[in-house]
């Protein structure tokens, strides 16, 4: 199966970005992911959001590992250059495009199995190394590809399609990246792009490592009763906390809803969905309230979703590295190479 | 094992011609004496080696250190010493084993050495140095460690070392400590006169000053590496600390920090370089993999361990044509292994790296000096060839000082980039298909991301056509791998020669690699009777010249440090030879092999008895 290209139905003229793009200049090819696909507004969201900041197309460095998910670069973005990776291993591949490459707009797409569970350990030490570069998990609960086993953030009690009960403790990324000293966690619903694309673009604009966790129910194999996972148990559950109208760099973005307010959403699927909005005091710059709110949420079996933690004073992995504004993949040479003479005088107190 | 025993000259006639051990327990700051003495008998000129046999501990066992003085060059290890600084009481019975018949054995006689471990042939040199230095000094902490520098003292007498030059390095290691100066200036007066007032001093074997070390330098493999990688133009480094190759990103480290520094146009300083303690050896090479792809020279060091957990990574960077250089600095394995200990094993592993038909570019090189070039080299091929490269250094090599020839640098290197495009390139192209327009090498364009989005592709471990695009045909893949294997193939041009010693009349052929050049060279003089071909294998895949050395004689020796015969094994794969002709000999005990094993191994199979 080779990939499609997306046909271009000409439409009403469509709105240009600051760059004169249109949102079709931040396509992929067609997607072959199961019509329905929570994964497909993933994608699609993350396009806007691009669209929206208007980021060269081809400044975006598109990663992923392997899963559903990790299927979804290729699905945006055809101008850029991209790398499906192995499994478990984007966090550390992106690690390394970051490093050489600093002007580059690193979104890597991964899934629940791929980020916490092969990948566990290469996403928390991205994480610590404050890795510039939005990180997108699309996170249904559940190994689509091998046909619906139960992944690491399947809830305790969710069944599977065939009905057996998970008795393990879900791994939830935002509690997780709390720990490890994130320093941008937000949580949105793939149902849901008027939430997701403005903290997408939050994400983007962050000066550091930007953890996304989308819910992203699997049409296939965890969306039906008894799954913790599903469309309908998300939207009974999803718990807004707070706008995502905190962008670093390049000024604010506004989604729809207000403070106090209750919101009614249209999903693409034409379902509505009702979101609480920002509790009052929700401050995502306090770590130790933020931790004990994500904690009570969880217990309560409500999933908080939003721009949920923010710290913009840490220094990303080049600050820390002390390295210079260049790139360093393309430094001139005859900065790099010491030369014969300073080869002699090294050599002098090897004598 | 039987020994062959060769008319060798006795000891005691043997100028500039012997071989010292030094035994100690580890973490008493044993090594820093080694290190002087080994430093004094390069400076006079003679040839000298020293292997630091030490446990993988931290404090409190056996460890040791051999010195071996050649004149005519043979400084490779040796199994018999002329002289024993017995230091340790715990290895006492296994020391004096190892003492050549009419050697000497130094002990301390602060406690006496118990009679049934004489023995005859040997002569004993008991010095009281733990009661000379608690005499000396006050704390338990200083009486242990100038107790080191008072052997040194020692022994620098009984081998009529220029105490003068002892006192010099020191004066230059603690210049800036001066009470620290003092205290090591009496330790080693002590040891020096006590040496010389009680011992026959020199002793029969020592160093006579030969001239000035011209044009050679003292340096270990892995400081070589390093400076490899910062002359090739590495700028990121990924690693996770590993024995034995933890050094070599040190030295990356240290010497970026020296080299690297350079004020930006604000005047801040910027440090043109980045390395990545990683959290695992996936991560450390997932780093490497993802800097390459996006434009960097980039490299890992590990070790066997770390060898094994980045076989998928290396799959996927062959897979997707992305450069990658990685060090392997051999241990002795399967599994942990002894860590602190040399094989030659992870030939296979590395060679064939990962699950489905993978075969990666290997260079072998046989001392630091070759460490520093192949380094350089393997960013080259890497780029060239848009593959994985791995070094296979091992642990002597790594960690051990040799003294080489001094490395020498060309001003007009430029890193060969290979079909790297640059922004203009891409826009003048028609179309880019990553693996499409094969050169004549089967090499194919490559772009980075970032640049123009004339190069938009993605690239990915899955099945792919030319155009980097998922692929399940079976046309289409295989047009893909099919290439994959002429890249491989057409790479063997561009590494290095592999040494080729053909000798008329020679009765067969002796094949090796890497650290085993300077024992198998001594045991071929050795060995009576016509003297053999040599061929030491630089780099996989295999030029055309090992497969015909193979064939211009009858049979050939392979030595290699592995219980398996890998070298042997990828020689049979590789060239067709047939297995009788190719006999193996192995060592694969940890210790670096010595001449005599290989004299003898090939004697007992050229002469059955």
């Amino acid at each position: 199966m080779t990939s499609i290209a997306k046909p271009q139905i000409p439409l009403l003229p469509l709105e240009r970005n600051e760059l004169g793009l249109t949102i079709r200049d931040y396509s992929g090819s067609m997607s072959t992911l199961c019509a329905g696909c929570g994964h497909d507004s993933v994608t699609a969201a993350i396009q806007e959001a691009l669209w929206g900041l208007s980021i060269p197309p081809y400044q975006v460095a598109k990663l992923s590992g392997i899963g559903c998910s990790s299927k979804t670069p290729q699905y945006f973005d055809s101008a850029a250059v991209g790398f499906n990776s192995v499994h478990g291993r984007m966090a550390a591949v992106a690690s390394g495009a970051a490093a050489a490459n600093r002007g580059l707009v690193v979104v890597g797409v991964s899934g629940d199995g791929d980020s916490l569970s092969i990948g566990l350990g290469n996403l928390a030490h991205a994480v610590r190394r404050n890795v510039r570069m939005l990180y997108v998990i699309a996170n249904n609960g559940v190994y689509g590809l091998t046909k619906g086993q139960f992944s690491a953030s399947a809830d305790i009690g969710s069944r599977s399609r065939k009905g057996e009960p998970n008795l393990l403790p879900p791994v939830d990324p935002m509690l997780l990246g709390l720990s490890l000293g994130a320093t941008f966690l937000a949580r949105g619903f793939s149902g849901d792009k008027a939430q997701l694309v403005p903290i997408l673009r939050a994400g983007l604009s962050h000066g550091g490592f930007a953890l996304v966790d989308v819910m992203s129910p699997c049409v296939q194999f965890n969306d039906h009763e008894g799954s913790t996972k599903s469309f309908r148990y998300v939207r009974e559950h999803e718990l807004q906390d707070i706008d995502a109208d905190i962008i670093p760099v390049r000024g604010q973005i506004h989604s729809e809803q207000t403070p106090g307010a209750v919101t009614e959403v249209e999903l693409h699927d034409g379902s509505r969905v009702l979101f609480r909005a920002v509790p009052e005091g929700y401050d995502p710059r306090d770590r130790g309230r933020v931790g004990s709110y994500l904690v009570e949420s969880a217990r309560r079996g409500e999933i908080a979703t939003g721009l949920l933690y923010l710290d913009e004073t840490t220094p990303d992995m080049h600050q820390l590295g002390g390295t210079p504004e260049e790139r360093l993949w393309d430094l001139p040479f005859e900065r790099l190479c010491p030369g014969s003479a300073e080869l002699a005088k090294f050599q002098a107190r090897l004598r | 094992m039987a020994e062959v025993q060769l008319p060798e000259a006795p000891s005691q006639a043997r100028v500039n011609e012997f071989a010292l051990k030094l035994a100690n327990v580890n973490g008493t700051g044993s090594a820093s004496t080694n290190n002087l003495l080994m430093q004094t008998i390069f400076r006079m000129g003679v040839p000298v080696s020293g292997k630091n046999l030490f446990p993988s501990n931290i404090q409190g066992l056996p460890t040791w250190y051999e010195v071996r003085v050649s004149q005519s060059g043979h400084t490779a290890r040796t199994s018999s010493f002329d002289l024993m600084v017995a230091m340790n009481g715990q290895t006492y019975q296994q020391d004096i084993q190892e003492v050549a018949s009419g050697g000497y054995l130094v002990y301390d006689d602060s406690w006496p050495l118990d009679p049934e471990m004489r023995r005859p042939d040997i002569t004993f040199l008991g010095a009281p140095l733990a009661q000379l230095c608690a005499q000396r000094f006050l704390t338990v902490k200083e009486r242990i460690l100038m107790k080191n520098v008072a052997t040194a003292g020692l022994v620098a007498a009984l081998l009529a070392l220029p105490v003068d030059e002892l006192s010099k390095q020191l004066v230059a290691a603690y210049s800036r400590r001066p009470q620290l100066l003092e205290d090591n200036q009496a330790a080693l007066e002590l040891g020096y006169q006590h040496a010389r007032d009680n011992f026959p001093c020199p002793l029969p074997f020592h160093v006579e000053e030969v001239g000035a070390p011209d044009g050679r330098i003292l340096i270990d493999g892995n400081t070589a590496v390093a400076l490899g990688a910062v002359f090739a133009g590495a700028t990121v480094g990924a690693w996770y600390p590993i024995t034995p190759a933890t050094s070599v990103m040190e030295n990356f480290i240290r010497l970026c920090a020296q080299y690297r520094r350079h004020p930006g146009p604000d005047g801040q300083e910027g440090r043109d370089y980045l390395i990545l303690q990683a959290e695992d050896e996936l991560a450390a090479l997932g780093i490497v993999v993802g800097a390459s792809w996006a434009g960097a020279r980039a490299f890992t060091s590990t070790s066997g361990p770390g060898l094994s957990l980045m076989q998928e990574l290396l799959g996927l960077a062959y897979y997707t044509e992305v450069p990658a250089v990685l060090v392997d600095v051999q241990r002795a394995g399967p599994s942990t292994g002894m860590p602190t200990r040399v094989q030659q094993a992870d030939l296979l592993s590395a060679a064939f790296a990962s699950h489905g038909d993978t075969r990666h570019i290997l260079l072998f090189p046989s001392d630091p000096r070759e460490c520093f070039l192949h380094t350089v080299r393997a960013f080259d091929l890497a780029d060239r060839f848009q593959t994985p490269v791995v070094l296979m250094s091992d642990l002597d090599i790594g960690m051990n000082d040799w003294e080489v020839p001094e490395l020498t640098w060309d001003d007009s290197y430029r890193p060969d980039r290979g079909r790297l495009l640059g922004t203009e390139e891409l826009e003048r192209l028609e179309q880019f298909w990553r693996y499409g327009d094969p050169d004549p090498e089967w090499t194919t364009p490559r772009a980075v991301p970032g640049e123009t989005p004339r190069a938009g592709h993605l690239v990915r471990g899955s099945g792919h056509d030319f155009r980097a695009i998922y692929t399940e045909r079976p046309d289409e893949y295989q047009e893909v791998v099919d290439r994959l294997l002429r890249k491989h193939r057409a790479a063997a041009a561009h590494l290095p020669p592999p040494v080729v010693e053909r000798r008329e009349g020679a009765p067969f052929g002796v094949i090796t690699m890497g650290s085993c050049d300077l024992p198998v060279r001594e045991a071929l003089e050795q060995l009576p009777g016509p003297e053999p071909s040599y061929l030491r294998i630089t780099g996989y895949p295999f030029p055309p010249a090992v497969a015909e050395f193979i064939e211009a004689h009858p049979h050939c020796y392979v030595v290699e440090q592995n219980r398996d015969a890998q070298l042997r094994s990828l020689l049979l794969i590789e060239t067709g030879a047939g297995g009788e002709r190719l006999r193996p000999v192995l060592s694969y005990g940890g210790l670096p092999v010595t001449a005599s094993f290989v004299r003898d191994r090939i004697l007992e199979q050229e002469s059955p008895q």
